[in-house]
């Protein structure tokens, strides 16, 4: 009875034990006399110090870091390390998924962007409001390979503001399998053949656009009545479609969940490319009516803190072998001319194809997307109640 | 002791007062986001919600959270109940069992559920491969009430857990002296006492099951838009933080009606309770 108390103790838990007795270490794992222990109060001046020397030394190299915000999987990211080996600034790289979601987030403030990728609409709406700052062309050198069509565009005539970055178009990815007749015309994603088939994108200008075309409309209507009878055939089509999605469409066709979805043209270029599995299945139509042509282009946001770098970056991603590796690689369409004659010399047949090369035909009947202003409103007013009802 | 609490007062502060304060600002004014000097009061954002789209959009996704809470908690409560009752030894692992999936990303764990259910999905193949129909559930609501109560079951389990394992199993005891049978006892003991564990799953899986928007964008083909969608097209594509923010307001609003309905069942309970002993 007398020891039970001590018998008690050594059944505690070893953990126990040592807190109790207040040694972070048990006495029998410690060598003895190897270190005099520094009071604890130097010791952390000293962690201090070393802390403020690494800091001092890393600031040696006044190393800038760009904030680059680009649209997810449009981007060959090898090309980072290359432009941080080469210019020793390095590169904080985030992605987003439409232009609205830039839009919002440049809005919002408390970000500092240094290199942002918008489209065409979103660039003109960037200008009116006063978001960008004028590109120093003396810095941007290789802007002379830009193929003279695709500058000085309406959305910033002149190119005072952006440097065009790739383009493309919006048509219709679709599953050869899956499919009985072939087809030439929007009129196919209303086709009740293709109930729960038919994908359309989660974007109002997009689908709006292609109910617009469709009705033989401009895609950047501001008449009420064009735009309700736009809204009434997205209503109208809704029983026949499998849902509204953004980027994971490519899966799901290239999955054969849905024979057919409205995408950009960079999407059958993925597929085309990727060597992992044979996509010879999948095809992609620019409809005859007639679609939307866009351009990303790079631009500085005014928030940006270093329009030097910013530069700097630009013309790197306008160098020909930078450019050429950069379309291999992320699949849409390069406006720089030297970087397409290697991509010709490379790669002959995808210039027969509709997702890389459109005809001219086609790109005459097409509409580059121009910023609505005001009508915007009712744009989203008119989509959300597509959807809704 | 005091001291102590300065952190949480100002994390609370920044956090949670501030912007929730924002929101109640941009709710009742018109104007430019970034310029509060063009901000004029007004209620037009309220006015505008009396729109049969927007009451559609808020019934439905008052409905779901509803189904989906009711759901896991007929799922819930047995399961609750097992592992209340299993071995101590046991206890544990299965309480991980429930806990694990939680530990991966939400958005992700919603990505696997589109593979699993897709029409050319993995469900599907294996279905076609033995012979069956196809499942059409995804893109719908089927697949959206699923993904809800899969992601939200953990949070009805564990508070009715937490209670059940802590009944007094001499109470349990005492019935059936009484001559309760094992029916009896469950209705007029371990349910009435596990109440509290009952409303606090409740609540967690209402809340975010009523204001999700990822599932219902995913699993759903965002053919039928939830308040969540709604509002985050606002913040993110249609940039009127005005018209969001009266949104977010009015589903605040929603939530507090349903949990005072709640609180009051809550209180009542007790003195039910004691009535039925």
């Amino acid at each position: 009875m007398k020891r039970q108390p001590e018998a008690a103790w050594k059944q505690l838990p070893n953990k126990r034990r040592i807190e109790g007795t207040g040694n972070p270490f048990p006495r029998k794992n410690r060598c003895k006399g190897t270190k005099k222990q520094f009071p604890m109060k130097s010791r952390i001046a000293l962690f201090l110090m070393s802390l403020m020397l690494l800091a001092s030394l890393s600031g040696c190299g006044a190393k800038v870091t760009l904030n680059v915000f680009n649209w997810g999987e449009y981007m060959d990211e090898t090309l980072l390390e290359k432009f941080e080996k080469e210019t020793g600034i390095s590169v904080n790289y985030k992605t987003y998924d439409t232009n609205e979601t830039l839009l919002a987030k440049m809005d919002a403030g408390g970000s500092s962007y240094d290199v942002v990728f918008p489209s065409d609409y979103a660039i003109s709406e960037m200008i009116k409001k006063d978001m960008l700052l004028p590109l120093d062309f003396s810095r941007i050198p290789n802007y002379k390979y830009i193929d003279p069509q695709t500058k000085n565009l309406s959305y910033d005539p002149g190119n005072k503001y952006s440097v065009p970055y790739f383009w493309g178009t919006l048509g219709i990815l679709y599953n050869k399998k899956m499919m009985k007749d072939p087809i030439d015309s929007w009129n196919v994603l209303w086709d009740p053949k293709y109930k729960g088939q038919i994908i359309m994108k989660k974007d109002v200008r997009d689908s709006m656009g292609v109910a617009l075309k469709r009705l033989g409309y401009s895609m950047n209507s501001t008449s009420e009545a064009e735009l309700r009878a736009a809204k009434d055939s997205l209503v109208e089509q809704k029983p026949l479609i499998n849902g509204y999605y953004g980027d994971e469409i490519r899966d799901m066709i290239a999955n054969g969940d849905a024979a057919m979805g409205v995408t950009y043209s960079g999407d059958p270029m993925d597929l085309y490319w990727d060597k992992s599995a044979d996509f010879s299945y999948i095809g992609y139509v620019i409809p005859k009516e007639g679609t939307n042509v866009w351009y990303d282009a790079m631009v500085m946001p005014k928030s940006s803190k270093h329009p030097k770098e910013a530069a700097i970056f630009i013309n790197f991603m306008l160098d020909p072998d930078n450019a050429f590796q950069n379309s291999e690689t992320v699949g849409y369409t390069s406006p720089n001319t030297e970087a397409l004659k290697k991509m010709r010399e490379a790669y002959p047949e995808i210039f027969t194809m509709d997702a890389y090369w459109p005809s001219v035909e086609v790109l005459k009947k097409s509409e580059v997307y121009v910023d609505l202003g005001d009508v915007k409103t009712l744009y989203n007013q008119l989509w959300t109640e597509a959807r809704v009802e | 002791m005091r001291m102590l609490a300065w952190p949480y007062v100002a994390w609370m502060g920044l956090f949670v007062i501030i912007p929730l304060v924002l929101v109640l600002l941009y709710s009742f004014t018109s104007g430019d986001i970034h310029d509060m000097t063009t901000w004029r009061f007004t209620l037009d954002n309220f006015a505008r919600f009396n729109e049969p789209i927007y009451i559609k959009v808020m019934a439905d996704s008052f409905l779901l959270a509803v189904a989906s809470t009711l759901i896991c908690l007929v799922l819930g409560y047995p399961v609750a109940m097992i592992i209340a009752r299993a071995d101590l030894r046991y206890r544990n692992l299965l309480l991980m069992f429930f806990l694990v999936p939680i530990w991966m990303n939400f958005l992700l764990r919603t990505y696997a559920w589109m593979s699993l259910l897709s029409p050319n999905g993995l469900i599907n193949r294996l279905l076609l491969s033995v012979g069956l129909p196809k499942l059409e559930i995804m893109p719908g609501q089927g697949a959206v009430l699923l993904g809800m109560v899969y992601n939200f079951l953990p949070f009805m389990v564990l508070p009715i857990y937490s209670v059940l394992s802590k009944i007094d199993r001499h109470l349990l005891e005492a019935a059936s002296d009484l001559g309760a049978n094992r029916f009896l006892t469950f209705w007029k003991v371990i349910f009435p006492l596990s109440i509290p564990g009952v409303i606090s799953g409740i609540t967690m899986v209402f809340m975010p099951a009523v204001s999700t928007f990822v599932i219902s964008a995913l699993l759903g083909g965002g053919k039928t838009p939830l308040i969540g969608d709604l509002i985050e097209q606002q913040f993110m594509s249609d940039r009127n933080w005005h018209f969001g923010s009266s949104l977010s307001i009015i589903l605040m609003a929603v939530i507090l009606l349903s949990m005072a309905v709640m609180s009051r069942i809550d209180a009542n309970q007790p003195v039910e309770g004691r009535r039925a002993a």
